[in-house]
């Protein structure tokens, strides 16, 4: 298993050297120029100057190579440097300097280091999005459950049909929605997420709860749609299998046999799923971020396209890359470790 | 497999003399692949009204500008902000009436107009976009799963564009391609072909690798030894004997790429890098009712509700394609 896991690791390098070629070109290829929004009064050998100055005269490939030290060698080092000087989980280890001022990944916008603007726009999307993740998982199991025991039954044909709505409604529909219904018409709900809220006592822990509970139920809506279908697939399996059968003719209570025996088998392909559809809620992520107004990676992404914002728009869409690998191989490491009938050898 | 009676046979009266072996009920005539698939699919209830409604749709957008000849780019703006005509049960001396049964927009536009304009397009995009993917899939499976040499290649392909960051390339591709492709095709065309090249290109690899798994296990089958054995070409094989065996896949595959193409068109209008603004398609007419969405909620409900609708009636008519079209479930 580890040498399944260690080759696996390794083969994700030149699978994620491909996707940034493959982003890096598309920028390449790409006809906005940086310079567009310079005034017509700046004589064109200044430009040409600025331009250099943004590392734009250089041919494409040291700028692929440049930008592959900064993100691989630089900010990693910013980021040792963080954790041992500042940061309070690993702050008591010897001070490292590893980071001797050289050129980081730089926005073209605000003029400061993308990873620091990534870094504060990460934890609100991570709340979101993990929140929503966790809270579907949670609904979507004993759905999923339910609905495969009492198979054709009243509660499994209503579950058929929330999971397909589930399915089809998309997330900019849900969400204006939501707002109209419980923002607009009841008042109950602010329709926009304030990230510089602060929690600090039970009175702005409320707030903090009504002002994520929209956000959060839209992004766990298509979660369980999907997670609980897989669940209902995956039990339906296994129930009619012959262990089942074995274990209630030797006596075990109904409950053992559903919640042990049947549930731990079934859980083998959800967890896969689990792991496999991490990436696409980042992505969900984009839109809900643009209809609640939340602060996160996926509305930066938005506005750095459109500020036309290439350092910013690679970084992000390579993190985004990086997640979708990182997370396959999760879930092909954990479906090799529970399932004991597979073997990578 | 033609429904002809059976013909008299000659020597009937050597028959009657062994009557164990008449058989006691009239035969029936053989039934086709398809009838029995229509058998089962018109048990699934979800499918067949999903499929209506989706049939319903498409002629709707088709014939709708003949039914409603109302132009929906004019603007007529001592009428604008008419509520839909269901309004009128409730508040009485609402602005509405039978001339915009929909209503109209804040700039007096028809919004029954426009969402049938509307439709089309998305409706357009769709169906090609997933055309477009089905493409793709097949051939890219085909190849992979008949020609063991390019296999290993197609498929670390395949597993390299599943691990693409999908809806941030899609994002940065078309707010990138925008302006050479409108110089050259006009803005609507160039949109147009941008928005349902990139869905295309960027949906195949489920219908690839499902296809591909198809065509490993029918190729080692006795029917194309056979087929080889009298000689007949690779492309003859793959044409004749596997692609009208693997169509059951591509089908339900087809619907899934249907919803996710409509869904993906209107998330691109909705994040503001879709088609121009005068243009309407449904997540565009979505996303520029959001803004006024307390005053006048219809207008984000409408294309809202023809979007998922859509999407759903695809969804059912996938899920009963699929029970339809398996052989093992067919008949139970």
């Amino acid at each position: 298993m580890l040498t399944f896991t260690l080759r696996r690791l390794i083969l994700s390098i030149p699978t994620l050297l491909f996707i940034s070629l493959i982003i890096f070109g598309l920028l390449q290829l790409a006809p906005g120029d940086p310079m567009a929004q310079v005034p017509l009064t700046v004589p064109p050998e200044v430009k040409q100057k600025m331009r250099e100055a943004l590392g734009l005269g250089a041919p494409w490939y040291v700028q692929y190579y440049k930008w592959l030290i900064q993100f691989f060698w630089i900010e990693p080092k910013v980021f040792i440097d963080y954790l041992t000087n500042t940061s309070a989980l690993l702050g008591w280890l010897p001070d490292t300097n590893f980071y001797q001022d050289e050129l980081r990944v730089i926005s073209w916008q605000t003029r400061s280091p993308v990873m620091d603007i990534v870094v504060q726009r990460m934890p609100q999307t991570l709340w979101v999005v993990g929140l929503s993740y966790i809270v579907g998982i949670v609904i979507a199991i004993p759905i999923g459950i339910y609905s495969a025991y009492r198979h054709y039954s009243i509660f499994d044909q209503a579950g058929t049909f929330v999971t397909m709505i589930g399915f089809s409604i998309p997330p900019f529909f849900t969400g204006p929605l939501l707002i109209v219904i419980f923002s607009v018409y009841l008042g109950w709900l602010p329709s926009i997420y304030d990230t510089t809220h602060v929690v600090n006592d039970w009175e702005s822990f409320k707030v903090q709860f009504y002002q994520m509970i929209m956000p959060v139920m839209v992004l766990a809506l298509q979660t369980t749609a999907q997670i609980s279908r897989y669940m209902r697939g995956a039990m339906l399996d296994n129930l009619n299998q012959d262990y089942v059968r074995t274990a209630r003719a030797k006596g075990l209570r109904e409950g053992v046999v559903v919640m042990v025996h049947v549930l731990r088998n079934s859980m083998i392909p959800v967890v896969t799923v689990i792991a496999l559809g991490m990436p696409a809620i980042f992505g969900g992520a984009i839109i809900t971020e643009n209809v609640f107004k939340v602060n996160g990676i996926g509305q930066l992404l938005l506005t750095a396209l459109f500020a036309n914002d290439l350092p910013m728009v690679m970084t992000l869409t390579f993190i985004f890359a990086i997640l979708i690998v990182l997370f396959n191989l999760i879930a092909d490491v954990l479906y090799g470790l529970l399932d004991p009938r597979i073997r990578y050898d | 497999m033609t429904e002809q009676a059976i013909p008299a046979s000659p020597v009937e009266a050597d028959i009657e003399t062994f009557g164990a072996l008449v058989d006691k009920e009239p035969q029936k005539p053989p039934r086709s692949q398809w009838k029995d698939v229509w058998d089962q699919f018109r048990k699934h209830k979800g499918a067949v009204f999903g499929g209506g409604f989706l049939l319903f749709i498409t002629l709707g957008v088709v014939f709708g500008p003949w039914l409603w000849d109302v132009d929906p780019k004019t603007l007529d703006i001592r009428n604008k902000n008419w509520r839909p005509i269901y309004t009128l049960l409730w508040e009485s001396d609402a602005k509405a009436g039978w001339a915009h049964p929909f209503g109209t927009d804040q700039l007096g536009r028809d919004i029954l107009a426009q969402m049938i304009a509307g439709g089309r397009v998305s409706m357009a995009v769709g169906w090609l976009a997933m055309a477009l993917a089905l493409l793709i899939g097949t051939a890219i499976g085909v190849l992979s799963g008949y020609f063991k040499r390019l296999d290993f290649l197609l498929m670390r392909f395949t597993d390299l564009v599943l691990s693409l960051p999908i809806l941030p390339l899609t994002l940065l591709a078309v707010t990138l391609f925008r302006q050479p492709l409108n110089s050259r095709f006009g803005p609507e065309a160039g949109m147009f072909i941008l928005i349902v090249g990139i869905i295309g290109l960027t949906s195949w690899m489920q219908t690839a690798r499902i296809v591909r798994g198809d065509i490993l296990a029918l190729k080692e089958r006795e029917f194309i030894l056979a087929a080889r054995s009298i000689g007949t070409t690779s492309g003859k094989i793959i044409r004749r004997h596997l692609l009208p065996n693997v169509i059951s896949p591509i089908m339900v595959s087809a619907t899934l790429g249907l919803a996710t193409a409509i869904i993906t068109e209107s998330a691109l209008s909705f994040l503001g890098v879709g088609f121009p603004s005068d243009y309407p398609t449904w997540g565009k007419l979505l996303a520029d009712a959001v803004q006024r969405m307390q005053d006048f909620p219809e207008r984000v409900l409408l294309p809202g509700i023809a979007i998922s609708l859509t999407v759903l009636s695809v969804n059912y008519l996938g899920d009963g394609l699929r029970d339809a079209l398996d052989p093992r479930i067919r008949g139970r």
